[in-house]
């Protein structure tokens, strides 16, 4: 082995041990702790269940609080697509038309776009709002609040992906009798896709982990997300750290299940979107 | 290609709408058929107050089968008013729920926010002390629940008597006391700042001294005059601060909750905790042995001539928001808490801890030790109401500045100046003349 | 790319040209058409512009949601002389330089040592950036048992070792710093990810005329690698900034602010005095935020977007 070679792997075994420890390890503690009986969680000790409760505990978690876990995943779906649906038709038509069009509306247009990423949102006075429109408390309420959000993000990924994609289309589709609408659907928004693709997955993630925007703008049970259940379960729960842990996991496994299939559209998403802001 | 990428992008957002309109017909559903479901929100979410809520709602359903009640519990403390006051003001509060009586109530806007129930039938059997701190000009709001309770601090009788210690009058005897608690290895204070409304009882359990001392400070503080900057009412600044100095508390002060220090407090792992005794029925469900180890003394008071700081009962209240058939339903279940089979509930979970508000209830003959400890200071007539059933304004950041007292982090006087600034601000936003 | 797009190109030629050809034409500059941007302005105006603008009005009354009663500056008078809130403005500051500036340095290292050939590379990468992707108060709990001061696991290992066991989340010198801690453990993969992105954009060429050179691999790394991921290093501290100063959740999945005042930060003061009613003085809070997102953020992009990288 050369020297090299030799730092190379001393170097990737430490960074592997440290990262072990760092991450790995209170990943394992989540688990193990799911799977211990009350009494044994309740010690927060970092060892292996004498007694493996795994499945028992997720069907306890799941019926605990009259259901409310199921409530919340259902509430976080319907709230995660049907935002997500709408940031991406809103964000696309905008976002191409600002990437087309040169206007005069153009630079004000661009500042709030960049407002939008920076600018924390006014909390009461949106509440305000959305008790003038009917709408606060609610589901649809919620899914525009999360969709204005996410909005800035999604344009500025379209644009500058819109950029990319040659004028010459546009006129060669013109020339043919295509009008815009019918331009945007089936010329522009095809070749759109793997944008699209990273959108999704990126928004959906955030608005699945959203605590903040349903804390404010989602208040009452029957509405609570998965964010508000877990974080009421850990003020109720604080005898049964099993079931609270099995949560923990539970909530886990979306975020996990979309990292694994769409990694390269997320690294892709954080990272352009990022460098382009 | 693209219609059917198209088509089934559209197939997942008439998707997505469907499953909208099917949880909202699921919901419409439930309360359009013959029974009524209603939703009760419990008075916090420690174990006794989460039974009585359940066995309350059970009891209730046997008796009216047409009607489901769904229980929730919340937090106590500030986080529990705050969602009480969020959830009124949004609209989206449960049919009945379960809240102090006084000024937390008053806080409420119950004029605005609540249903009244001054014609209810019940109604006749309150005492007029309690219909007091349940009213406003314009009505009765809330039926009671529970018991007067007092609040000072709890003892284990075990440590006292193997120490040789008696009942403290002044604060110097009750350092005193705690030092030689101390020197026998056993944790002189309790505080549980895990449970952050716990650290308020050194200064709430002191105002019956207070009051003793000068009968009118309640009216002068609400008319901005009396301040707790300045003695006597400073006292319970100090105090606060001078346990943390003096090295009187448990290590695990910053994280311990309510529960956990009754446990220490009803082994004799700690002596001495200042508290509320309507929490006992906590011990009663935890350590049903040593219930009786337990007693109650109040606050010491400079003067050597201690009174015990009363709370009235609890209230049961109904939103604005509630209408039509649930307004019924709720209305029923208020008047349950005061039945027959209510007032059993109320004994057997509640544990009394001092006279019911209402002629329709009877404490029991077996009661824990500390009631009768309780009803010592009752027959002496050495007693006097807590501040928020004396004035409209409670500021709400008492709980987290003697937090930061009781840590070290500010003194007496800078939390004492902080809670003022915190009474200015919440009399202001009531619109209180003369702030 | 351009192959992608001539490709995808010739495909949608070939789409329009099966439309029936003969229509009258249009000047293109119509087929943008302006209501385009409607959906996304109605959205913008109604629930972000809107409340923004109004917020500057309300923060200026006591605020009821159904009256609002005109008081001038009194809010923002409150907010710095009680304690109690302006350290809540100190926090902020402290939080967001301290988690920004770490993810900055960890990043970096972290994206110099998985950019280059070890051992293990790609679960490195896959386990420093799944934090990222976590619910932050699943993270926030999680990491509340494992610093429990009296049974956690990091106090039992520390206890076992002899050393000090402070009380993480409980002590009020270090609650705020321990936040910090998890907020940069879960966010530094996000930072990796863009400095990696940076890393690897630059040209071969510089590091093999600095190979030739007999530059040592630190000085390499001062000359060639730190000016080349300039943008990179302009986005991490822009995001995490931005991130810092309006970070909220992990904070309230913690410690809530406490113990007393000393982890608060404006988010969880806005929230407070949500809370408790008071909804012209968390509106001032609002617009503290928003005036020092803006006072920091606005020349600081400017100064990092305008400065071009000097070789």
């Amino acid at each position: 082995m050369t020297p090299k070679r030799t730092r190379v792997w001393i170097v990737g075994v430490v960074a592997i041990v440290v990262s072990f420890v760092v991450f790995l390890v209170p990943f394992a503690f989540v688990l193990l702790q799911a799977a211990k009986t009350p009494a044994e969680a309740s010690n927060l000790a970092f060892s292996w269940p004498t007694d493996w409760q795994f499945f028992p505990n997720l069907l306890e978690t799941l019926k605990s609080n009259d259901g409310v876990l199921w409530r919340a995943i259902l509430n976080s779906s319907i709230l995660t697509i049907v935002s997500v649906a709408l940031m991406v038709v809103v964000s696309a038509m905008a976002g191409y038309v600002l990437a087309r069009k040169k206007s005069k509306w153009g630079p004000l247009v661009n500042f709030f776009v960049l407002a939008g990423l920076i600018v924390p949102p006014a909390v009461v006075p949106t509440i305000w709002v959305l008790k003038g429109l009917k709408l606060f408390g609610t589901m649809p309420g919620m899914i525009l609040i999360e969709a204005t959000f996410g909005l800035s993000f999604c344009i500025l990924l379209f644009r500058a992906f819109v950029g990319n994609i040659p004028r010459e289309l546009d006129e060669a589709a013109v020339l043919d009798g295509a009008g815009p609408v019918r331009l945007f659907l089936r010329v522009v928004l095809p070749l759109l896709r793997p944008v699209v693709v990273t959108v999704i997955v990126v928004q959906s993630v955030f608005v699945f982990n959203d605590f903040a925007g349903p804390l404010y703008f989602l208040p009452g049970n029957h509405n609570v997300t998965v964010q508000l259940a877990l974080y009421t379960f850990s003020g109720q729960n604080l005898s049964f750290y099993n079931l609270l842990f099995m949560a923990i996991f539970l909530i886990t496994i979306p975020p996990l299940l979309a990292y694994i299939f769409f990694n390269r559209q997320i690294v892709a998403g954080m990272t352009s979107g990022a460098v382009k802001g | 290609m693209f219609a059917r990428r198209t088509a089934s992008r559209i197939a997942a957002i008439i998707g997505g709408t469907a499953m909208l309109a099917a949880t909202l017909a699921a919901c419409g559903s439930a309360s359009g058929s013959g029974s009524t479901t209603i939703s009760l929100l419990a008075g916090g979410n420690d174990p006794v107050n989460t039974k009585f809520a359940n066995d309350l709602a059970t009891a209730f359903q046997k008796e009216n089968p047409s009607i489901t009640v769904k229980v929730e519990t919340r937090p106590g403390g500030t986080d529990g008013d705050n969602l009480i006051k969020t959830r009124l003001s949004t609209g989206e509060m449960n049919d009945v729920f379960l809240y102090n009586s006084g000024s937390l109530f008053q806080a409420l806007h119950p004029d605005s926010q609540l249903q009244p129930l001054t014609d209810e039938p019940w109604a006749k059997d309150l005492t007029d002390d309690f219909k007091k701190t349940v009213s406003t000009d314009k009505g009765l709001y809330g039926a009671p629940w529970g018991t007067t309770f007092d609040g000072g601090i709890m003892y284990n009788k075990k440590v006292y008597a193997k120490l040789g210690l008696s009942v403290p009058k002044t604060w110097d005897e009750f350092i005193s006391n705690s030092e030689k608690i101390k020197a026998a290895g056993i944790t002189p204070v309790i505080q549980s700042y895990g449970d952050t409304w716990t650290s308020q009882l050194f200064v709430l359990a002191d105002f019956a001294n207070i009051s003793a001392q000068n009968p009118n400070w309640a009216s002068d503080y609400t008319n901005n005059k009396a301040k707790y900057s300045n003695p006597p009412a400073l006292a319970g600044f100090t105090h606060t601060r001078e346990i943390f100095d003096k090295g009187l508390m448990n290590k695990d002060y910053a994280s311990l909750t309510n529960v956990n220090a009754l446990k220490m407090l009803a082994t004799g792992k700690g002596a001495q905790y200042p508290m509320i005794t309507s929490v006992i029925g906590n011990v009663v469900q935890s350590n049903p042995d040593q219930v009786n180890d337990i007693g109650y003394f109040a606050m010491p008071a400079d003067s050597g001539d201690p009174h015990a700081t009363v709370w009235a009962a609890f209230g049961a209240y109904i939103p604005k928001s509630t209408t039509d058939d649930k307004l019924a339903a709720a209305k029923k279940l208020v008047a349950f808490i005061n039945s027959a089979k209510g007032c059993d509930i109320q004994n057997s979970v509640g544990t009394p801890a001092g006279p019911f508000a209402t002629s329709a209830c009877k404490v029991p003959d077996s009661a824990p030790a500390l009631v009768k400890d309780e009803l010592k200071y009752q027959d002496a007539k050495k007693t006097g109401l807590a501040l928020e059933f004396l004035s409209p304004i409670k500021g709400p950041n008492l709980e987290k500045i003697l937090i930061q007292v009781g840590s070290g982090i500010s003194t007496d006087k800078e939390g004492a100046a902080l809670y003022d600034q915190d009474v200015k601000a919440q009399a202001q936003q009531l619109g209180i003349k003369g702030w | 790319m351009s192959t992608a797009n001539a490709a995808t190109a010739r495909r949608a030629a070939d789409i329009v040209a099966q439309e029936p050809a003969a229509r009258k034409r249009r000047p293109i500059k119509s087929f943008y058409p302006t209501w385009f941007f409607l959906p996304a302005i109605v959205l913008y105006v109604v629930f972000f512009v809107i409340p923004s603008f109004s917020s500057f009005y309300f923060s200026l009354t006591r605020w009821s949601l159904f009256d609002a009663q005109f008081i001038g500056f009194e809010n923002f008078v409150q907010f710095f002389r009680d304690p109690q809130l302006y350290t809540s403005f100190i926090h902020t500051l402290i939080y967001a330089a301290l988690t920004s500036g770490s993810k900055v340095i960890l990043g970096f290292f972290l994206a110099l040592l998985l950019t280059s050939p070890i051992l293990g590379r790609g679960y490195l990468r896959a386990v420093i950036f799944f934090p990222v992707l976590l619910s932050t108060i699943g993270v926030g709990i999680m990491f509340k048992s494992l610093l429990d001061p009296f049974h956690g696991m990091v106090n039992a290992v520390l206890g076992f070792f002899g050393l000090p066991q402070p009380g993480w989340f409980t002590d009020p010198n270090l609650a705020l710093y321990t936040i910090a801690g998890v907020d940069i453990w879960k966010g530094v993969g996000i930072a990796t990810l863009i400095f990696m992105a940076g890393i690897v954009a630059i040209p071969n060429e510089y590091f093999e005329a600095a190979r030739i050179d007999g530059a040592s691999s630190w000085k390499t790394i001062r000359l060639i690698t730190i000016p080349l991921s300039k943008g990179a290093t302009a986005t991490v501290i822009i995001l995490s900034l931005i991130g810092g100063l309006r970070s909220f959740d992990i904070i309230w999945a913690t410690t809530g602010g406490g113990p007393g005042f000393t982890s608060d930060v404006l988010a969880s003061v806005i929230y407070k005095q949500y809370q408790a009613g008071f909804y012209g003085l968390s509106t001032a809070g609002n617009v503290v935020l928003f005036l020092l997102v803006t006072v920091i953020m606005v020349p600081l992009s400017y100064f990092l977007n305008r400065k071009p990288v000097e070789l």
